[in-house]
């Protein structure tokens, strides 16, 4: 068992090396499905915001820090949008105790975000996104370029001066 | 793991990696190639104390570790996970003692079709009859072993089909479960519907059980007729427009004798529903649930894991240190729920509103129990052997499982100070909820301030004060936590917790504890030390018991 594991290791480390020579790479958005707000079925590889970035969050509602950065965010986000174009796409990855409980709060809270629903989780696994919020900054070519998880008050100045670089030309994925 | 497992295993690997060199054998295997996974690592240092009923450890440490692996081509998809549990850590099952890689998986998806090969988490509905998924922090995985279908063969149609055995710790159960599920977009099915505002989705899915039949003796000279197949059903039907939608499922399960329903011979069936009147700023919903032997396991004399389907319970999931104290999770021999939500934000730049708007939730939940009739005159309710007793849908018993009337107002008073306050009424049938037999209902009140403050634009103070007030289980208790967070890396808190109110002069206990975070892009380490109460972690009203503890906790997570 333990050579076996040994042997996977080294092999995919040294496929990955021979994929990643060169420049850096970044990765597109995994496809999975997904359920908007009113129902529908939407595959996650279709997330665009017409050439401009997007910030991807993973929250819940049983998730404190995830309400409060969302509910921090939503103080600014016309700003935000309007400054920079950006979109916020919200995917809750609350399971059906609360996904009914998602658009009531989305709506009652006044929150202008895009939200998806991704009760069975596949969205998340294909992101690897273990706990949350988990954030990912989505340059205008649909590419993965930045992450990060969990939240603090004055973390969201920090997303949005990101996005701003990301606008300017500049290479985020070391901040 | 079998010899046979780990070829298998090998196999995959080595094919994983000369895939790319060969070149695309296949057009779905085109496209860039991608190599990513996550992993945590919990820890946790023991030492006894006790003061709380914290017991010496022997291996003085124990951890719980996974690491999962995905690999991605083109339409490819493979992934394992590795989990360690060295010794699970107190309060975990120990039966997964040990090392090994029980989750791995194939997937293609090709236009319309998707087949995965291996281990697959799936959920039909909201997952009245079919639920496979898992949770670290609950020790719940039972995701299916086998083979999964997906295909659209029409816009507005979606199919799938599972069959497979659920995992068991590193073993699997030893029933086989099958199903299959469709769901239509009522709206791009019917040409007049398309451009209508209303849209409607309709489902439905049938899943049943294989496990053989058993020896199993209610009293000498009679054996129970166990049925090998127990299908179960379900159909739902939402609706959703600019200001209203509706959810609602119904589901229906054959004759399934088990521990958990006494081995009684009535079916059992469930329905949900849900509907809410929303608008900008303000929302109001309303929901019910009937619930009557629904408990559904790929083996019948199951009492804790191995559940097929899942049973999402109506009340509000809390998450402050002690209004999650009494959490309810959904009784699947029968109960009635009611649940009622308004939400509303009073404006922004109003006078009453303030300059950033105040935002209110009101919720409230009654779950009751189910009022079971005797099914004849000599027949005692609940008799094993026989159907049981009878029910009707909604038909409320007169027993009290639980009340929960919270309220929680949030505003932010200018830029550097927001304040969140919350108040709970709680009633709590630990008799029934926790299994304690003969102990009173907990009736408590609770009161939460969460006031936060800016000192700089990164730098954040913030400060939790707890109150619970109870007469029963452990009487009352104050919390209270001050934390400072500097982002987006760094986190430290204290906090203590004092259960002044213990009737017993000696339990009368401060559970203190400090922490400290630190997150770089999506690695986070975390440590905390201090003593951990006895108490239930749930999520989706899934709970797990965790034992009082004290020492050092360590959690270690990175995606990549």
């Amino acid at each position: 068992m333990r050579k076996i594991i040994l042997l996977l290791i080294v092999l995919i480390a040294g496929y990955v090396s021979m994929a990643q020579s060169g420049e850096k790479t970044f990765h597109k958005i995994p496809s999975a499905v997904v359920k908007t707000i009113d129902g529908r079925d939407f595959n996650t590889a279709n997330i665009e915001n017409d050439g401009k970035p997007i910030i991807l969050s993973f929250w819940a509602l049983w998730c404190t820090p995830c309400m409060r950065e969302l509910s921090a965010i939503a103080e600014d986000y016309e700003d935000w949008v309007e400054e920079t174009g950006v979109k916020l796409i919200a995917v809750s990855i609350d399971d059906s105790r609360s996904t009914s409980k998602v658009l009531p709060t989305v709506q009652g809270k006044n929150w202008e975000y895009d939200v998806l629903l991704d009760p069975n989780g596949d969205f998340k696994r294909a992101m690897n996104v273990n706990q949350i919020p988990h954030n990912f900054i989505i340059n205008g070519k649909g590419e993965i370029v930045w992450q990060h998880t969990s939240f603090s008050e004055g973390s969201q100045q920090q997303l949005i001066n990101l996005v701003r670089k990301l606008n300017a030309g500049e290479d985020i994925s070391d901040h | 793991m079998t010899k046979k497992q780990q070829k298998i295993i090998l196999l995959i690997a080595i094919s994983l990696v000369f895939i790319n060199p060969i070149h695309s054998f296949a057009q779905g295997f085109a496209g860039p190639s991608r190599v990513s996974g996550n992993f945590q690592f919990d820890g946790q240092l023991y030492r006894s104390d006790t003061l709380i009923g914290a017991p010496e450890v022997n291996e003085q440490m124990l951890m719980n570790n996974f690491a999962n692996l995905l690999f991605t081509k083109g339409d490819f998809t493979a992934g394992l996970r590795f989990e360690y549990y060295l010794n699970p850590i107190k309060g975990y099952d120990t039966k997964p003692t040990g090392i090994g890689m029980p989750y791995r998986f194939m997937a293609y998806k090709t236009g319309d079709f998707e087949v995965t090969a291996g281990s697959f988490y799936e959920q039909f509905g909201n997952g009245l009859i079919l639920r496979a998924y898992e949770d670290w922090n609950l020790g719940v995985d039972n995701f299916l072993d086998g083979l999964r279908v997906k295909f659209n063969p029409a816009e507005g149609i979606a199919l799938k089909g599972v069959y497979g055995k659920q995992r068991y710790f590193w073993d699997h159960s030893p029933g086989i479960v099958r199903g299959i599920d469709a769901d239509f977009s009522i709206n791009d099915l019917v040409n007049s519907m398309k451009e209508s505002s209303v849209r409607i989705f309709a489902g439905a899915g049938m899943v049943s059980k294989y496990q053989q039949d058993e020896l199993i003796i209610p009293k000498p000279g009679y054996r129970y007729n166990l049925p090998e197949n127990v299908p179960a059903y379900s159909g739902r039907l939402n609706l959703s427009s600019s200001n209203f939608s509706f959810i609602s499922e119904y589901a229906y399960k054959m004759n399934d004798p088990s521990s958990i329903n006494g081995f009684i011979y009535k079916p059992g069936q469930s329905l949900y529903l849900s509907a809410t009147y929303f608008k900008p700023g303000l929302s109001v919903m309303a929901s019910a649930k009937h619930t009557d032997n629904m408990s559904y396991k790929s083996r019948r004399t199951e009492s804790t894991t191995l559940d097929i389907n899942f049973l999402p319970p109506l009340t509000k999931q809390h998450t402050y240190n002690l209004s999650a104290m009494y959490p309810y999770a959904t009784q699947p021999n029968g109960e009635v729920a009611f649940q009622g939500q308004i939400i509303y934000t009073i404006k922004r730049r109003t006078k009453i509103g303030g300059n950033y708007g105040t935002f209110i939730t009101a919720n409230y939940a009654i779950v009751n129990s189910l009022n079971r009739k005797a099914i004849d005159n000599d027949t005692p309710i609940g008799e094993k052997g026989t159907l049981g007793y009878k029910a009707a849908l909604f038909d409320m018993g007169d027993e009290k499982y639980f009340r929960d009337l919270n309220i929680e107002i949030s505003r932010r008073m200018n830029r550097d100070l927001k304040v969140t306050l919350q108040y709970l009424n709680l009633l709590y049938n630990i008799d029934v909820i926790e299994g304690h037999p003969g102990e009173p209902n907990v009736k408590a009140n609770i009161g939460i301030a969460d006031i936060q403050y800016r000192l700089a634009p990164t730098k954040t103070l913030r400060f939790e004060y707890q109150h619970l007030l109870t007469k029963q289980d452990k009487g009352d208790w104050a919390m209270a936590l001050v934390e400072y967070t500097i982002a987006p890396k760094w986190s430290f808190s204290i906090s203590d917790s004092y259960n002044y109110g213990n009737p017993e002069s000696d339990q009368k206990r401060h559970y203190y504890n400090a922490t400290m975070g630190y997150t770089h892009h999506s690695s986070r380490i975390a440590l905390a030390w201090g003593r951990q109460r006895e108490g239930i972690v749930c999520v989706g009203g899934v709970c797990r018991y965790v034992p009082a503890s004290s020492g050092l906790t360590i959690t270690i997570t990175s995606s990549f």
